[in-house]
C-alpha cells in the first residue's frame, strides 16, 4: 500500500463528491438544528465538516435505531401467508464522509458483537462490507474527549480506508485499504502527490490537545466478582434517571430489541435499539427481573463497557472515548470517573464480594 | 443458499401437526410441529439441552427448551407454558397453524462428558422438557449402554401436574432407570412418592462422587432446597449442571439482554454446571 499523502485540493472537493455518486451512495455529517448528524447526501448536497463531532455516531448508518428484517404477510388468500422472509436490504457501495477516529474505531469493537464465529448479523455485516470510511482527524478535540488513553486517537487510523487530515485550502488524505484507493480513484482526487508526506507532528500536536484521560491499566487484572460487588456501584447510580441517553449516544453499543409489527395484513419484524438502563430489558414473564434496581442497570453498563468485554475478547474496552455519554448525561454521570474507579478498586473486606 | 443458513434471524417454516394439553391445570400444552420445507429437519439438528425460538408472524418470538428427543424423527415438541403475549397467543393456534422455529439455539447438556457416567437427574413442575429430551435420548437402545446409573426425581404439585404423565409410568416399569416421582400432598391412587422434591432427593437420590453427575431444572424454589441436598450427598459444584433462563431476545447472543457477566445464557449456555454459575454475578 502506497502510503504517501494525496493532496486534494478544497476546489476540487465538491466536484469529487459528484463524481463518487456514480459508484457510492454517500452519507456524511449534516447540520441540523444546533447539531451534526450523519445522513444520506442529497444531490449537490455537501457534508459539514466543520463539526466537532455527531449527537449521535454514525453506528447509525449501519445499525439503525429502527430496522425492518423480516416481512411477512397474514393474509390466508396469499400462497405464501405466514411464512417469515428477510427483507431485502440495499447493499450496494456506499461512502461515508467524515467519520472521528473514535467512531471508526467503535465500528471495529461493535463488529465483534455481530459478526462472529458462530453467528452473523447480515443486516450489519453486509451493509460494513459494503461501505468505505473516510475519516477526519480531529484537530480540535472537545473537553470531553479521551480517545488518547483508550488505544485511539484524533489521527487513529483503525476501522478507516482513508484518512482526512484538513490542511487549509486542501485535504491531505493517507489512503489505508484498497476501499480508500478505490474511493479516491472513483473521486478522481488520487493524482496529486503531497509535498507533506509526515503527519507526526500534526498528530502529536493533536493528541497533546486532549486533556482528559482514564486509567485502564488495572481492568484486566481486576477480578470480575469483586468489581461487580465493589462498594461504590449505589453511589456513582444515584443520580442516573435510566433515561438511556448514554447508552443511544454510544458508538460502541449494540443491544437490541426485536418487535414485530402489522399493519393491516402485512406485518414486519423490527430490529430496535434497545438499552440495559430498561427494566424492561431484562424483566421475566414471571415478573421477576433480574438487573431490577437502577443500580443492577448502571453496574452492568458500566461492567460490560470496561470488564466483561475486555475479559471476554481482549481487544481493550468497549469505549473508545468519544465522550458523548459525558456530555449528553443528564445528570452528569462521568465513565471516565468510573472507569478509575474500577480501575482502582480494592476491596475493603469480603463483605464487599458477597452477593445480594 | 436459503436464507435462515446464512441469516439467523429467518425462522425455519412449520406447521402444527398436534396440540395436547399437558396438564390439568390447562396452563401448560405441547405442540408438535412439522417442517414445511424438505431438508429442514436435518439442519434443525439438535441436541438434548437446547432450546428454540418459537417465532409466531405478527406476535413475537419466545424461547423454548425442545421437549422432543434427536432420537425422535419427523416432529419436534415443545411444552408452552402460558404466560405471557407471545405463549398466550400460541394456546389459542390450532392444528395446521402456521408458524415459524429458530434454532436449534444454545448449549445443550455435556454428553460427551457424561458418557460412561452415572446420571441423577432433578426436575420440578414444568421444568421437565429438556430433561424429557435427555431421559428419551439416553433411554434409546443405541445410547442406553453409554450411560450408567439413571435415577430420575420428578416432582409436580398433583399427579395431573405432572408433564408427560403415560411416559413416566412406563418408565417406572423399567429396569434400566430408577424412577423416583413425587407430589406434594397425597391424592387418590398415587402409588409413589409424596413430598416435596429436595427431601426426595435426599432420601432416594444416590450419592455423589466423581462418577455421577446431577441435572437439576426446575422453578428457583426447587433449585434454592435441591442444592444444599446435593451437596450433602456428595456431589461437586462442577458435578452438578443446571439449565438457566432469562428474557432473550436474538437467542444467539447478539441482542444483549440476558448477560450473566460476560456470559450469555442464550449462547454460552443455557447449560452451565454450578461451579461456573458461582463465578458469574447471579443477574437471571
Amino acid at each position: 500500500m502506497n502510503m504517501k499523502l494525496v493532496k486534494i485540493d478544497k476546489k476540487q472537493w465538491a466536484n469529487g463528491l459528484e463524481d463518487l455518486r456514480n459508484s457510492y451512495r454517500l452519507f456524511g455529517p449534516v447540520k441540523e438544528k444546533d447539531y451534526h448528524s450523519f445522513k444520506a447526501l442529497a444531490k449537490d448536497e455537501q457534508p459539514d465538516l466543520s463539526f466537532s463531532n455527531s449527537r449521535l455516531s454514525p453506528k447509525t448508518l449501519l445499525f439503525p435505531q429502527s430496522e425492518a428484517i423480516i416481512e411477512f404477510s397474514l393474509d390466508e388468500n396469499d400462497a405464501d401467508h405466514h411464512i417469515m422472509k428477510s427483507v431485502e436490504k440495499d447493499v450496494s457501495p456506499q461512502a461515508v464522509i467524515g467519520v472521528r477516529p473514535c467512531d471508526a474505531k467503535s465500528v471495529r469493537l461493535v463488529n465483534l458483537n455481530f459478526d462472529t464465529p458462530e453467528y452473523r448479523d447480515p443486516y450489519w455485516a453486509d451493509v460494513l462490507a459494503a461501505t468505505t470510511f473516510v475519516g477526519l482527524a480531529c484537530d480540535e478535540p472537545k473537553s470531553t474527549c479521551f480517545c488518547t488513553s483508550v488505544d485511539c486517537g484524533p489521527y487513529s487510523e483503525e476501522g478507516l480506508d482513508v484518512l482526512l487530515v484538513d490542511d487549509g485550502d486542501s485535504y491531505l488524505a493517507k489512503v489505508l485499504t484498497e476501499k480508500g484507493r478505490s474511493l479516491l480513484d472513483a473521486a478522481g482526487w488520487g493524482a496529486a502527490e503531497a509535498e507533506n508526506t509526515d503527519l507526526a507532528d500534526r498528530k502529536a500536536a493533536a493528541e497533546a490537545k486532549i486533556a482528559s484521560t482514564v486509567t485502564t491499566d488495572n481492568l484486566k487484572n481486576q477480578d470480575l466478582m469483586t468489581l461487580h460487588g465493589a462498594s461504590f456501584w449505589e453511589e456513582v447510580a444515584f443520580g442516573c434517571l435510566n433515561c438511556g441517553t448514554c447508552t443511544y449516544t454510544c458508538p460502541t453499543c449494540w443491544c437490541f430489541d426485536l418487535q414485530d409489527e402489522v399493519h393491516g395484513k402485512a406485518g414486519k419484524r423490527m430490529k430496535n435499539w434497545d438499552s440495559c438502563m430498561f427494566p424492561l430489558f431484562t424483566m421475566h414473564t414471571t415478573g421477576h427481573n433480574p438487573r431490577g434496581t437502577k443500580t443492577q442497570r448502571v453496574r452492568q453498563r458500566f461492567m460490560h463497557k470496561l470488564k466483561y468485554f475486555l475479559d471476554k475478547y481482549d481487544q481493550g474496552i468497549m469505549c473508545v472515548g468519544c465522550g458523548r455519554c459525558v456530555s449528553q448525561c443528564p445528570v452528569n454521570i462521568d465513565i471516565r470517573k468510573i472507569c478509575n474507579l474500577m480501575n482502582a478498586y480494592q476491596a475493603d473486606n469480603a463483605a464487599c464480594v458477597e452477593q445480594e | 443458499m436459503e436464507d435462515h443458513v446464512l441469516n439467523p434471524y429467518v425462522p425455519y417454516p412449520v406447521r402444527i401437526d398436534d396440540i395436547e394439553v399437558a396438564t390439568e391445570d390447562k396452563s401448560l400444552k405441547t405442540f408438535k410441529f412439522v417442517f414445511l420445507n424438505d431438508g429442514d429437519e436435518e439442519k434443525f439438528a439438535y441436541q438434548a439441552g437446547q432450546f428454540a425460538e418459537l417465532s409466531v408472524p405478527g406476535v413475537g418470538e419466545i424461547p423454548i427448551g425442545i421437549a422432543s428427543s434427536p432420537v425422535e424423527k419427523g416432529f419436534v415438541k415443545f411444552t408452552v407454558f402460558k404466560a405471557g403475549v407471545v405463549t398466550s397467543h400460541l394456546h389459542n393456534m390450532k392444528v395446521d397453524d402456521i408458524m415459524g422455529i429458530r434454532g436449534p439455539l444454545g448449549n445443550w447438556y455435556p454428553w460427551d462428558l457424561l458418557e460412561g457416567k452415572n446420571i441423577l437427574i432433578v426436575g420440578g413442575g414444568f421444568a421437565f422438557t429438556t430433561l424429557r429430551s435427555s431421559i428419551v435420548y439416553m433411554l434409546n437402545p443405541d445410547n442406553r449402554a453409554r450411560f450408567g446409573n439413571i435415577d430420575v426425581v420428578y416432582g409436580a404439585r398433583t399427579p395431573g401436574m405432572l408433564l408427560y404423565k403415560d411416559e413416566l409410568i412406563a418408565w417406572e416399569k423399567r429396569d434400566d432407570i430408577n424412577m423416583h416421582l413425587t407430589i406434594d400432598a397425597p391424592a387418590d391412587g398415587w402409588e409413589y412418592n409424596v413430598g416435596f422434591t429436595p427431601p426426595i432427593t435426599e432420601q432416594k437420590a444416590p450419592q455423589g462422587d466423581d462418577n455421577t453427575y446431577a441435572i437439576v431444572c426446575g422453578p428457583p424454589i426447587m433449585i434454592k432446597f435441591t442444592l444444599p441436598v446435593l451437596e450433602k450427598l456428595g456431589y461437586a459444584d462442577d458435578h452438578i449442571i443446571m439449565s438457566l433462563e432469562n428474557r432473550m431476545k436474538c437467542g444467539f447472543g447478539m441482542c444483549g439482554r440476558c448477560g450473566i457477566g460476560k456470559e450469555l445464557v442464550c449462547k454460552d449456555g443455557p447449560v452451565f454446571t454450578l461451579d461456573q454459575i458461582n463465578k458469574t454475578p447471579r443477574e437471571y
